[in-house]
């Protein structure tokens, strides 16, 4: 009962914007996902770490239905965005994601013009009543995205001709310009050199201004570095959940300590 | 090692041996008759023009073989048993040159084996060279058949100006019988026989086009995996239909029908319209395009997907916006490398469309197009000095060059966008 009204009072305290419940994921025969139990605090940056295979990209495309895709996949347990059951029937998937965007490994800007990849979101779910509307949008995006002033003259080039780092940072402007209110970044700087991962992990400092941020990353110098809280996955189950300085400097979990510490992964 | 210099042996004998047995059965036949009927006693073939002398020979043949009609003359029946000896002589030297010839590679090839010598290049060399000469038969037989193509229609450019076929609004491919006839003097002017395939091909593509294009959205993004897996090996089946059974589907089915629902309604339909041949040849060209479109959105890559589905876009919206455009250069060399067979496919149009060339682009007239024009010039006998049968392969050189252009179009429009992501 005591234990009950404490967990009541940290979502209180931290303004918890996801809260998953026993969550388990099944890929065909494989149990990916092992009952994770976790809070994901709004305006805050969350990293997932853990070697290879271990489960925390498919978990975090749970976060956003995006598993739905595939077929043979099934999730169950409960995931709660703001005290909404986004697995619930009546929730539109295409809505939700809308809400929740989402920033994939590699680079992905549609063969269309820079403009036209921000604009893609907006258009699709009618944020924009005009031109000049949407005009806005697209430069508040670009500037969220810190890419605003390296492509504003040519806008109508394809996304496509930019460098690597630059078409992460747009696909993150993309995710931005249909206004979620978290953000899924499944390993954003993998494909990226070192300076455009700085500018990258820079971006993401900002953006938790006004974003809760889930990062999946193999760099445990990126969590360090990026984020406030840290998970640790391992073989699909969720060891070790903390305050991102306490798991890198006082692990409670041996098989974190060894994953740190560069033993196991 | 050892078995590159025993793989070069191999390689150094069999390649020549066979290319010198495959010379010697293709000249074998040519040298015997020869020989034969130069052995013929003097004058008997005196006052013979060609075609005489090849049914001497003809009959020597069959004396030889034992199929002797009447009473053959003596001098024949002697060249038949001379024409029997040489063959068997022929076979022997064969035999006796093949073995002579591998005993010589043979020893050539084993004075090669040494330690130092590099076998597998020796290897390499030739097979690449094999490869080589595989690769380039069907080129030299293209340019074979545009050369034999260019000979004609130029014959046929002697004996009918360029601008008459180019220009000319009518085709009646008739020639006077006698010298004297005053009627029939023949009109060849190819667009009303390009109208028509044009006609047809539109029609067929209006069937195909969108009928193959939604099939293969379907398929690709929206489809259960146990309906596609029925659906596709279906479509390809569709596409291993010999056309000739497109034909009587269409002259059988589609045309009959087509005429009674148009005289239903108080239309006047030729039998075998347009529409008919036309849409049939769609339905054909289905698979054609359902399998290249197919293949172009497949070819996009599953990150433009995440990335459409993870910004909020339905299926249906991502198929328009991002998927569709993606793939539409491979669509469109789809769409244009149909066009191209449209208008050469012969059979269902021999069937099921007309033989007069009409002005018209009526889809429910009778119409013909290049390729029937092409088959009925050229059908039963006919002698190859006449603008009538030149007239087929002029028309075989514009198809040619048109199907040509359309697929070179094709091609660039691919290569050009194809790198329009990555």
């Amino acid at each position: 009962m005591n234990n009950m009204r404490k967990i009541e009072r940290d979502v209180k305290m931290t303004d918890t914007k996801i809260t998953a419940r026993s969550v388990n994921v099944h890929y065909g025969d494989t149990h990916a996902i092992k009952d994770v139990d976790v809070n994901i605090a709004d305006k805050t940056v969350t990293a997932f770490i853990g070697p290879s295979g271990c489960g925390k990209s498919t978990f975090l495309r749970c976060l956003n239905r995006m598993n739905d895709t595939i077929d043979i996949c099934r999730v169950t347990g409960e995931i709660k965005i703001d005290d909404k059951d986004i697995n619930h029937k009546s929730v539109d998937p295409v809505q939700l994601r809308a809400q929740v965007g989402m920033v994939f490994q590699k680079p992905n800007p549609f063969p269309k013009s820079i403009y036209d990849n921000i604009a893609y979101g907006p258009r699709i779910h009618g944020l924009s009543k005009s031109k000049s509307e949407l005009d806005e949008i697209v430069e508040r995006a670009l500037r969220r995205g810190a890419i605003w002033d390296e492509v504003k003259d040519r806008l109508d080039q394809p996304g496509t001709g930019l460098s690597g780092g630059q078409q992460q940072r747009l696909c993150i402007a993309r995710a931005v310009a249909t206004e979620p209110e978290v953000l899924l970044m499944d390993e954003p700087c993998s494909a990226l050199d070192p300076i455009a991962t700085a500018q990258v992990e820079e971006l993401i400092d900002e953006l938790r201004q006004d974003y809760s941020v889930v990062i999946v990353t193999h760099s445990m110098q990126q969590a360090a570095r990026v984020s406030q809280k840290t998970a640790f996955f391992h073989l699909g189950n969720l060891v070790e959940f903390n305050d991102t300085g306490e798991i890198f400097t006082n692990p409670s979990d041996p098989r974190t300590e060894s994953y740190i510490t560069g033993r196991i992964g | 090692m050892t078995s590159y210099h025993g793989m070069f042996s191999a390689l150094l004998i069999l390649v020549p041996v066979l290319t010198f047995i495959l010379l010697w059965i293709a000249l074998q036949g040519p040298v015997v008759d020869r020989i034969t009927m130069a052995g013929l006693p003097e004058g008997v073939l005196d006052g013979l023009d060609s075609g005489g002398v090849q049914l001497v020979l003809a009959e020597i043949k069959s004396v030889s073989r034992g199929q002797i009609f009447g009473t053959p003359e003596d001098w024949k029946i002697a060249a038949a048993g001379r024409y029997v000896i040489l063959h068997d002589r022929a076979d022997w030297w064969l035999f006796a040159a093949v073995t002579i010839l591998s005993l010589a590679l043979l020893a050539f090839a084993r004075s090669r084996v040494a330690a130092d010598f590099r076998a597998r290049q020796g290897v390499e060399g030739i097979v690449s060279g094999l490869m080589i000469f595989c690769s380039t038969v069907a080129i030299f037989t293209t340019i074979g058949i545009i050369a034999s193509l260019s000979y004609e229609t130029w014959r046929f450019f002697e004996r009918v100006p360029v601008a008459e076929f180019l220009f000319g609004l009518n085709w009646e491919p008739q020639i006077p019988l006698r010298e004297d006839q005053i009627a029939a003097k023949g009109a060849f002017g190819w667009l009303p026989v390009i109208l028509g395939t044009i006609v047809i091909t539109v029609v067929a593509l209006v069937v195909a086009v969108p009928v193959g294009l939604f099939s293969a959205i379907y398929l690709n993004e929206f489809a259960p995996k146990r309906l596609r897996s029925i659906v596709k090996p279906v479509l390809e089946i569709l596409a291993g239909v010999p056309t000739v059974v497109y034909g009587f589907f269409a002259i059988l089915v589609v045309a009959p029908a087509i005429r009674s629902f148009g005289q239903s309604i108080g239309l006047d339909v030729a039998p075998n319209t347009a529409l008919a041949a036309g849409g049939v040849m769609g339905i054909m060209l289905i698979p054609f395009i359902s399998s290249f479109a197919d293949d172009a959105l497949s070819a996009v890559p599953q990150a433009m997907r995440d990335g459409a589905l993870g910004l909020g876009s339905t299926r249906g919206e991502m198929m328009t916006t991002v998927l569709f455009p993606a793939a539409l250069p491979g669509i469109v060399g789809g769409v244009l490398l149909a066009v191209s067979r449209a208008i050469g496919e012969t059979m269902i149009v021999v069937m099921a469309a007309g033989l007069i060339a009409k002005m018209t682009i009526n889809p429910l007239d009778s119409v013909t197009t290049v390729t029937v024009q092409i088959v009925t010039l050229l059908i039963g006998d006919t002698s190859f000095d006449n603008p009538k049968t030149l007239a087929a392969f002029a028309l075989g050189m514009m198809l040619f060059l048109v199907t040509l252009m359309i697929n070179i179009l094709a091609l660039r429009i691919v290569r050009k966008y194809r790198e329009a992501y990555d």
